[in-house]
């Protein structure tokens, strides 16, 4: 069998795959979080809690509903994104003219309660829920068995992404919001309504956590803390790719996975650092992250 | 308002005289009482295993215990240390210092445990551990006032290892959480499996917490070993045993050990994830009459949820506390949790959690262990119904031998 530094090739062909499945959670995560802080300059710490919610809204679905995992693929992200629009109406909307530090601290704190209050409900060791029906079952690639549904996964969260990026760069929508974030009064002057813009983008950064919520529900498992698990790393991510870049986020998201999935054949002790070690030496040598625009 | 000099005096004496005059209202009232705290993680990780339903199963031992207390009265408080060693001790330390609590009990995380047994060996009070499975407890940092009851690393390696290997899984590969609970696991089961002929082929240190564990087990089944041992706890083994199934390795014939995993974890993984897996409680709500006698009285309190072994051990461990208390007298139990411990040791266990049993020198609890295999979904008759019995380990074999601790107290 081929060996690179003393590992079949076979076992590393595995790992890249697995590390570009978890990159495409952090893609999906780090994307709804560059938008968020791209167009409204909110540091939304939320994010990883709104994930969870997401998750627990398909199985909240399928229990008490009896709807399958496709309905919670379309209904979770709406009912979130619902559930952002309110939020931002309340609170969020109160902190667009004051420091970044008051928008981190809010959302922050409403990691904890969401986390809290779902904790009270439903424990803290989760709930089941299962892979459906049409995606079970697997594929032998000759190097390791994979999985259908982490294949699913990587095709929806790169045509996620896609999309994404095609929406904001290339239309009209997308010029307009951009525009919004550049220059919010001259916008409005020519009868675009920004508040709502605004509101919208914030729901739909949130949709994103919570399509990726509904993704991840059958693979890993369905707690309150599957959010605050991944945040962080997200967050470096986002960093590493430079703050607000669309593109930079869903590169970084991949490559960072496919890094510490290596790094978890090598040195396993290590792939929880590993993201941080890399974010280090790009803000040393790129402070604005490598995607990003220097201010 | 002008506030004379007669106002400001008055206002102090009405301060200073009401709480006496509450206490002379109540005086009337006062009983020969004991206080017990139950310190668990009520909002962390290890909440479903401790947590309300540890409360309440303590609660459920006083109930049960009332008639044969002679009048005592027995309060309970409950607490959150958040996993932390720093919160649990000054919580503990405020609980002696001010609440005039006489014995703590629950405290899953082993770390937060060991700080909590040094406090209650320095104030002289009644500590029952039943949540955490360091063995330390009753071994190098073992107390005179401390009672370890349910489970440890030791049983649960023996248990699970041994069986495994006679069951021709003789070949191993750990996955194992990246700090002292699950390298301590690791260590046990090691010595079991070679001691039974089977062999440890490799492993890997998960950093704790893990959410994809599918790299380390595509490591696990490239080594060609025939059982994954899984020394991790709480979501870490949920993930674990989860995408073992999803990425086929239970289908490929490798057979998946958890070497702690609580009926919560079970409940959370849903039978379809975890049917067959093998796993060691000292506990199991349908395992006999009693076992299921005292789970209908306390599912009253817990919302139907079923306690799992460590919240069972807040039971037992209670009940045998208040037999030592209705036997010293609550003034004597209250002086010394040294003297009720002595008294606890010296009396035969027996509670419908546990049966009968005993506690050693050492202060660990004994009692039977149980190897359990989880049902398949079309051999669950109901809800919580999710294990079958496949071993018993008898009280005499389950336990580390008394001298191998390295327990200051035994004298051999």
């Amino acid at each position: 069998m081929f060996m690179i530094f003393g590992y079949p090739v076979a076992l590393l062909f595995g790992q890249l795959l697995l590390g570009l499945i978890n990159g495409a959670f952090y893609a999906l995560l780090s994307l709804g979080l560059a938008i968020i802080f791209g167009m409204l300059n909110i540091i939304n710490f939320a994010h990883g809690a709104l994930f969870m919610v997401g998750a627990f809204v398909a199985w909240m679905l399928q229990n008490y509903l009896g709807l399958d995992y496709w309905w919670a693929l379309i209904l979770s992200p709406l009912i979130v994104g619902a559930f952002a629009v309110v939020l931002e109406k309340t609170v969020i909307c109160r902190l667009y003219r004051i420091d970044h530090l008051y928008g981190l601290l809010l959302t922050f704190g409403l990691a904890l309660i969401l986390e809290g209050l779902f904790r009270n409900e439903y424990g803290s060791s989760g709930l089941p829920y299962r892979i459906p029906q049409a995606l079970s079952g697997g594929a032998n690639l000759g190097f390791m068995f994979m999985p259908l549904y982490r294949g699913w996964v990587v095709l929806v969260a790169v045509v996620t992404c896609l999309a994404v990026w095609l929406v904001i760069e290339k239309t009209s929508i997308g010029a307009k919001l951009r525009a919004a974030t550049e220059n919010p009064g001259l916008v409005q002057a020519f009868g675009v309504n920004v508040p709502r813009m605004i509101t919208l983008t914030y729901a739909a950064g949130v949709a994103l956590a919570a399509f990726a919520g509904v993704l991840a529900a059958p693979i890993y498992s369905v707690n309150p803390n599957m959010g605050s698990n991944l945040i962080i790393v997200v967050f470096a991510v986002v960093v590493i790719g430079g703050m607000g870049s669309i593109l930079g986020s869903i590169v970084t998201g991949f490559g960072l996975g496919v890094a510490e999935g290596l790094t978890k054949v090598f040195y396993p002790q290590a792939s929880a650092t590993v993201i941080f070690v890399v974010m280090v030496i790009v803000l040393l040598a790129r402070p604005a992250g490598l995607f990003g625009k220097a201010a | 308002m002008l506030l004379t000099r007669r106002d400001l005096l008055g206002t102090v004496a009405i301060a200073a005289a009401a709480p006496v005059m509450a206490r002379a209202q109540s005086t009337p009232a006062i009983k020969p009482a004991i206080k017990i705290g139950v310190l668990g993680d009520q909002s962390g990780v290890y909440r479903d295993l401790s947590g309300p339903v540890a409360a309440a199963c303590v609660r459920q031992a006083v109930q049960d215990m009332a008639p044969h207390l002679n009048g005592i009265d027995v309060q309970v408080v409950v607490g959150d240390h958040q996993n932390k060693p720093d919160v649990g001790a000054s919580l503990v330390r405020q609980w002696f210092d001010r609440d005039a609590v006489d014995m703590v009990t629950d405290c899953p995380n082993s770390a937060v445990a060991l700080a909590v047994a040094a406090i209650c060996h320095e104030k002289d009070k009644t500590y029952i551990n039943s949540a955490a499975m360091i063995t330390e407890l009753t071994g190098a940092q073992c107390a005179p006032t401390t009672v370890h009851f349910a489970m440890d690393t030791y049983a649960l390696a023996r248990s699970t290892g041994t069986a495994m290997v006679a069951d021709g899984g003789d070949t191993w590969f750990f996955v194992t959480a990246d700090y002292d609970f699950g390298l301590a696991l690791q260590r046990d089961t090691t010595g079991f499996i070679t001691r039974a002929g089977g062999s440890v082929l490799g492993s890997v240190r998960a950093p704790f917490p893990t959410t994809d564990f599918s790299p380390y087990l595509l490591q696990a089944q490239s080594s060609g070993a025939k059982v994954i041992g899984l020394c991790n706890a709480g979501s870490d083994v949920v993930n674990s045993i989860k995408q073992a199934g999803e990425f086929g390795l239970t289908r490929a014939g490798v057979k998946v050990a958890g070497l702690l995993v609580f009926i919560s974890d079970v409940h959370a993984l849903g039978l379809q994830a975890a049917q067959g897996l093998n796993l060691t409680e000292s506990f199991y709500w349908d395992l006999n009459d009693r076992t299921r006698a005292f789970t209908s009285r306390v599912l009253k309190q817990t919302d139907g949820v079923r306690p799992g072994m460590g919240q069972a051990g807040c039971y037992g461990g209670t009940v045998h506390y208040l037999k030592a208390v209705a036997a010293l007298g609550a003034a004597d139990a209250r002086r010394s949790g040294r003297a009720v411990v002595a008294r606890m040791k010296s009396m035969p266990t027996d509670d419908d959690a546990f049966g009968a049993g005993s506690i050693r020198e050492d202060g660990r609890a004994l009692h039977p262990v149980y190897l359990f295999q989880v049902k398949a979904p079309d051999e669950s008759r109901g809800p919580w119904d999710y294990y079958k019995l496949v071993a018993t380990t008898p009280i005499d074999q389950a336990w580390r031998p008394l001298n191998q601790g390295g327990c200051p107290m035994v004298h051999s």
